[in-house]
């Protein structure tokens, strides 16, 4: 693990309107490790998430990863500096193959032109083979080998999000953000999604930065997390240091006066 | 059923999957070759027209069904590549060098016109390309110096560099052949590769075809200039089989057949082009035909095609929407695992909730 982080996000503010999304956030995100972004229900984590990959565009503060600002980059060449997402809802290419669907993935990597193409030259056909090989090794890694010639529009949501994971993968990303990989899944491919973050990070080097809910998980994979309550910073910390963060638990569960309260009008009842 | 046991990456990436592709498609060129000798002058005549409508046909598929940008002013891009034609035979350039530039003047026009696109999309999209089909019709009428207006102009025989005229209907038809093969081809080539898949990406969701790393701007003009070269391209071809041309014939009724034509086809299936092509140019001999037969209360009144055209859209939008190439796959698919195919095979899952945070 490097000195130098892989992300920084700075005193970051979003302001929709009225609302302010995200105020004043600040993070580190280490080379080779998984962050996990946590809070309740419209604290600002996906925004965050939208922010990186230029969705948004912050209203004060900036983000630089390797040392480069983001603010300075286009939407579409957030994937070339090696930036993967997942959505929360998935976005996948839902009338084409999952073959296609990872094949998109390749890309950045695109090495043909458009003539080459047009006339589909030995070239064209050569990138187009070295795209499906590598598509191949992402195939074996998320055990995708059977749905490869579906089409999306008829799978299952699990299978889904292991596609929208393998086409993120696609792109041979340095930092993969995951939003909520989790939902939707039953317990098993709960346990599954665990193992292929446990191996994106330890085989393929990748950094994880995720937006997660399901806590078992976050504890099980993460290095570090980043507790977030209505657009700010509540804590920052291994996920046990996190989880008996007093603010945390006010977060999720209520403030202890408010239990107090309703104790006692329940005795009183 | 077939079964094809893959071992190379190579059989997932050629145009013709097994022999059957072939056997089948080897045959339909042999009777497209023999056609001249095979039918009727006016049949042959018909069968040109198809293949002009085809190769239009492939540029509005490129962009609306692989795209997912849809154009109601299609028909503006054919009459540019109409009149650039008969402008540059007239001054004497040959037909296959005034052909590319047809082309390639229709592709600039599709540019200028792509770039609205990046702004509007569905039916805003639709609206604007509508109102920019009738700007260009109005152009035709007014530019009298290049276009002779209402009144029309006249196309000459296409010149092959002055060392022959393609002035018979059959080495005419043999041009177009030509021409579609080779569109068919460059379209088929593109969607097998990554531009091919950028377009798709972009139809069904923006948002991931960018964090994807896709210039959505850039492939989406890109879609308008090539589908607006077919579409000049086959613009040309119909100049110089018409041998005349005038702006109604570029106007919105002549856009909504050409919609009508890849939606009956099947969109995002370049079969469907050919069978929307073919759809389109039979249909009038069908209600020619039925005419006769009907009673004169209903078979003389006029706007029965229109009528007839309209209901056969609704039918389909609402019965197919996968339209002839649907129809036949669904076909094709009974008789392979007869007796086992069952109603809603086809039928896919509607997708599932997507809330809009992202939009």
């Amino acid at each position: 693990m490097s000195a130098e982080p892989l992300l920084t996000a700075t005193d970051l503010s979003v302001r929709f309107g009225g609302v302010l999304a995200v105020n004043r956030v600040g993070f580190e995100v280490r080379r080779g490790e998984v962050f996990t972004l946590i809070g309740p229900n419209g604290a600002g984590k996906t925004t965050v998430f939208n922010l990186i990959s230029r969705l948004y565009t912050p209203s004060s503060g900036r983000i630089t990863f390797e040392g480069r600002d983001l603010a300075a980059i286009a939407p579409h060449d957030v994937a070339r500096l090696g930036i993967a997402r997942t959505f929360q809802n998935i976005e996948l290419f839902e009338h084409a193959s999952v073959l296609q669907n990872l094949l998109i993935g390749r890309h950045t990597h695109r090495a043909t032109t458009l003539w080459s193409e047009l006339f589909f030259t030995p070239g064209a056909r050569r990138a187009e083979i070295a795209a499906r090989e590598k598509v191949e090794q992402v195939i074996d890694l998320l055990d995708l080998q059977h749905h490869r010639e579906s089409l999306v529009a008829g799978l299952p949501y699990g299978v889904r999000k292991v596609v929208e994971l393998a086409r993120a993968l696609c792109t041979e990303p340095k930092l993969l953000l995951l939003d909520e990989p989790s939902s939707g899944l039953n317990v098993e491919e709960t346990d599954d999604m665990a193992f292929w973050i446990q191996d994106i990070r330890h085989e393929l080097g990748i950094t994880v930065l995720m937006v997660e809910h399901d806590m078992s998980l976050v504890s099980k994979v993460s290095d570090r997390v980043l507790a977030m309550n209505q657009g700010e910073v509540l804590a920052t910390g291994t996920p046990r240091e996190v989880q008996a963060h007093p603010g945390v638990i006010e977060a999720y569960l209520g403030a202890s006066e408010d239990l107090a309260s309703l104790r006692r009008a329940a005795v009183s009842a | 059923m077939r079964f094809i046991f893959k071992t190379r990456y190579d059989q997932d990436i050629r145009l013709a999957k097994h022999g059957g592709h072939v056997f089948w498609y080897g045959a339909l060129m042999l009777v497209l070759l023999a056609a001249p000798w095979l039918f009727s002058e006016y049949w042959l005549a018909q069968l040109t027209f198809v293949l002009i409508y085809s190769v239009v046909g492939l540029g509005l598929m490129l962009l609306s069904g692989y795209t997912g940008l849809f154009s109601l002013g299609h028909a503006a891009f054919l009459g540019v590549g109409a009149y650039a034609q008969a402008a540059l035979t007239h001054h004497g350039v040959p037909a296959p060098l005034a052909l590319i530039a047809a082309g390639a003047i229709a592709a600039l026009v599709g540019v200028i016109v792509g770039l609205p696109a990046l702004r509007v999309k569905g039916i805003y999209l639709a609206i604007a390309t509508l109102a920019f089909g009738f700007i260009v019709e109005e152009v035709f009428a007014r530019w009298e110096s290049v276009t002779g207006g209402n009144a029309g102009i006249h196309v000459g025989a296409a010149d092959m560099f002055g060392l022959f005229k393609l002035d018979d209907d059959v080495s005419f038809y043999f041009a177009c052949l030509v021409v579609t093969v080779l569109a068919t081809l460059a379209i088929l080539n593109l969607l097998r590769a990554p531009t091919g898949r950028a377009f798709v990406a972009i139809r069904d969701s923006e948002v991931s075809a960018q964090s994807m790393g896709i210039h959505l701007a850039r492939y989406k003009t890109l879609s308008f200039a090539i589908s607006a070269s077919l579409a000049g391209v086959g613009g040309a071809l119909y100049a110089h089989k018409l041998q005349f041309i005038s702006p109604d014939q570029f106007s919105i009724l002549q856009s909504i057949d050409l919609v009508l034509m890849i939606v009956v086809g099947g969109i995002g299936s370049i079969h469907g082009v050919f069978l929307g092509a073919i759809f389109l140019i039979t249909m009038p001999q069908v209600i020619g035909l039925a005419k006769d037969v009907l009673p004169a209360a209903i078979g003389q009144a006029p706007g029965l095609q229109g009528l007839v055209y309209g209901l056969v859209l609704i039918a389909f939008v609402l019965f197919e929407p996968l339209g002839l190439y649907g129809r036949w796959l669904k076909l094709r698919t009974y008789l392979q695992i007869f007796p086992f195919y069952r109603r809603g095979m086809f039928q896919r899952q509607k997708s599932y909730l997507k809330s809009d945070r992202l939009k």
